[in-house]
């Protein structure tokens, strides 16, 4: 009873925009091509699903392949790094560098690099390269978040330093980095749409494409109905990290 | 270790800060089995005394003399400063595990070193799922596990309401009595009743140098009974130290000025 009310008021508002925007549609008599109804949408969600449902596949793959990338480099750098104060300092800026430098501007670069007989390498390359800030940054700060009189514990019980990055320094980052890695699910996907935007040469065929495609076209339903989908993707991939993260919270060591 | 010589010492130390006045010269002598109390101002350089002789803080120079057993020191901080993610058990067994004790051996030790503070049933809970005397009771455990040979505490009573922190320093009392042999147990306060009260020596330090400035032997031995509290020799030893504290801050405000 609780969850419905909690999830009442969203779905609520969202039922009332979809009314305007329908309304509005009929209302003012618009193209079709510049705002078509929601019921157009539906429609065209439900005739182009099967590629639509197989682009969304490619997509999810190669963010989820990006974050796997990020995630392994973004530790593993981070991990490195934390035990060198100067190794820290050296690498932060280039960190920071590489999360300021708009992804459409390194795109056609990363294209040339990875993308010539690999499309989809690319994309996974570009998308990685936005995900890994956040889930460096997070393991990084986790690393150093460890209660300073807990470092004094270990101290004075002189523990060796594999010890204090597994049962001090490691679940002390948990938070930070799980909170990374869902930061770094969404930038994974922006990446990959960003990516496939630039390279427009279908190809990959994943859902950027598909926009482009229809877009092409003035399918504006058929552009919709694949914004659609990306936004159920992101959702799905965000649910992912959150169970990921249920799972590693509950068999943290002790 | 030496029967005779001092399980803690410090000698002509000083520690040098970046942006403050030096610490020191500090000296200090702590017997085998003996309970010391440090008190002092705020800023008197309590908690770095007590670091000191840890062997957690670095002196510039003097000598630190360190004579209990390696991992055989036990500190007890402000705060209960417990793994939150680890039960009571894992807290207490950790020093034990981390000079690698067998994990039976070190789960066993815990539990009987909880049982002593009286939270035998509260094994498996969580630091979130304890009141604040009863984490500060699972810090003392994680302290006492080891089978100290020296106790530091630092003002681990202080954020504890006055009921509980007087029932835990009587525990604290009957553990280090029944403790064979009994480690000496330093411990800094500002509560000048709970020094008398706990302490056969009480060290005033001074508020600017942090150099002990004054210590007071405390009348009979310890443990004493609750009712010592009412004792005229106890209400004299309270009022003398904290004369000395007055004092010890006195001359460092006439410096200041």
């Amino acid at each position: 009873m609780k969850r419905l009310l909690d999830i009442a008021p969203p779905v609520a508002l969202t039922l009332i925009l979809l009314l305007v925007w329908e309304a509005a549609c009929r209302l003012l008599h618009l193209p079709v091509y510049f705002l078509p109804p929601p019921s157009d949408v539906a429609v065209a969600l439900v005739q182009a699903g099967p590629r639509l449902a197989t682009s969304a596949l490619v997509t999810f793959r190669m963010a989820l392949t990006a974050l796997l990338v990020a995630g392994i480099i973004g530790t593993g750098l981070a991990l490195a790094v934390s035990l060198h104060r100067a190794a820290e300092r050296a690498v932060r800026p280039l960190a920071v560098v590489l999360q300021v430098t708009p992804i459409v501007a390194i795109a056609p670069l990363v294209l040339i690099w990875f993308g010539i007989d690999h499309a989809e390498r690319a994309v996974v390359a570009l998308a990685a390269a936005v995900a890994f800030f956040p889930i460096f940054s997070g393991v990084l700060t986790g690393l150093r978040s460890a209660d300073p009189d807990l470092e004094r514990l270990f101290d004075l019980y002189a523990a060796h330093p594999l010890q204090r990055l597994w049962r001090l320094r490691l679940p002390s980052a948990l938070p930070f980095a799980l909170e990374g890695l869902r930061v770094a699910a969404g930038q994974a996907v922006i990446g990959a749409v960003v990516a496939e935007f630039v390279s427009g040469s279908g190809a990959t065929q994943g859902l950027a494409w598909r926009l482009l495609e229809a877009g092409n076209r003035l399918r504006t339903a058929e552009m919709l109905a694949g914004l659609v989908c990306l936004a159920v993707l992101g959702l799905l991939l965000n649910a992912a990290v959150a169970g990921i993260a249920r799972i590693i919270t509950r068999t943290r060591p002790r | 270790m030496a029967d005779t010589g001092p399980i803690a010492a410090l000698d002509q130390v000083v520690v040098d800060w970046p942006s403050r006045a030096p610490l020191g010269p500090l000296d200090l002598t702590v017997a085998p089995g003996e309970i010391v109390a440090l008190v002092g101002a705020s800023g008197a350089g309590k908690s770095t005394t007590l670091r000191l002789l840890a062997g957690l803080e670095q002196a510039s120079s003097g000598r630190v003399i360190r004579a209990a057993a390696p991992g055989r020191t036990g500190f007890v901080f402000q705060s209960p400063t417990l793994m939150p993610w680890a039960d009571a058990l894992s807290n207490v067994a950790l020093p034990l595990e981390l000079s690698g004790a067998p994990k039976a051996e070190a789960r066993a030790r815990a539990t009987e070193a909880l049982t002593a503070v009286g939270l035998g049933q509260r094994l498996t809970a969580r630091p979130a799922q304890l009141s604040g005397g009863m984490a500060m009771r699972v810090s003392l455990a994680r302290a006492l596990v080891t089978r100290p040979d020296l106790l530091l505490l630092d003002e681990p009573f202080a954020a504890l309401d006055s009921v509980t922190r007087r029932r835990l320093i009587e525990d604290l009392h009957a553990l280090w009595a029944v403790a064979a042999p009994r480690p000496a147990i330093v411990f800094v306060t500002h509560d000048v009743e709970e020094a008398v009260y706990l302490a056969q020596r009480v060290v005033v330090l001074d508020a600017a140098s942090g150099r002990p400035v004054a210590d007071l032997t405390t009348p009979g031995a310890a443990p004493r009974p609750d009712h010592w509290r009412a004792d005229p020799a106890y209400r004299q030893t309270v009022e003398a130290v904290a004369d000395a504290l007055a004092a010890s801050m006195a001359t460092s405000a006439q410096g200041a000025s």
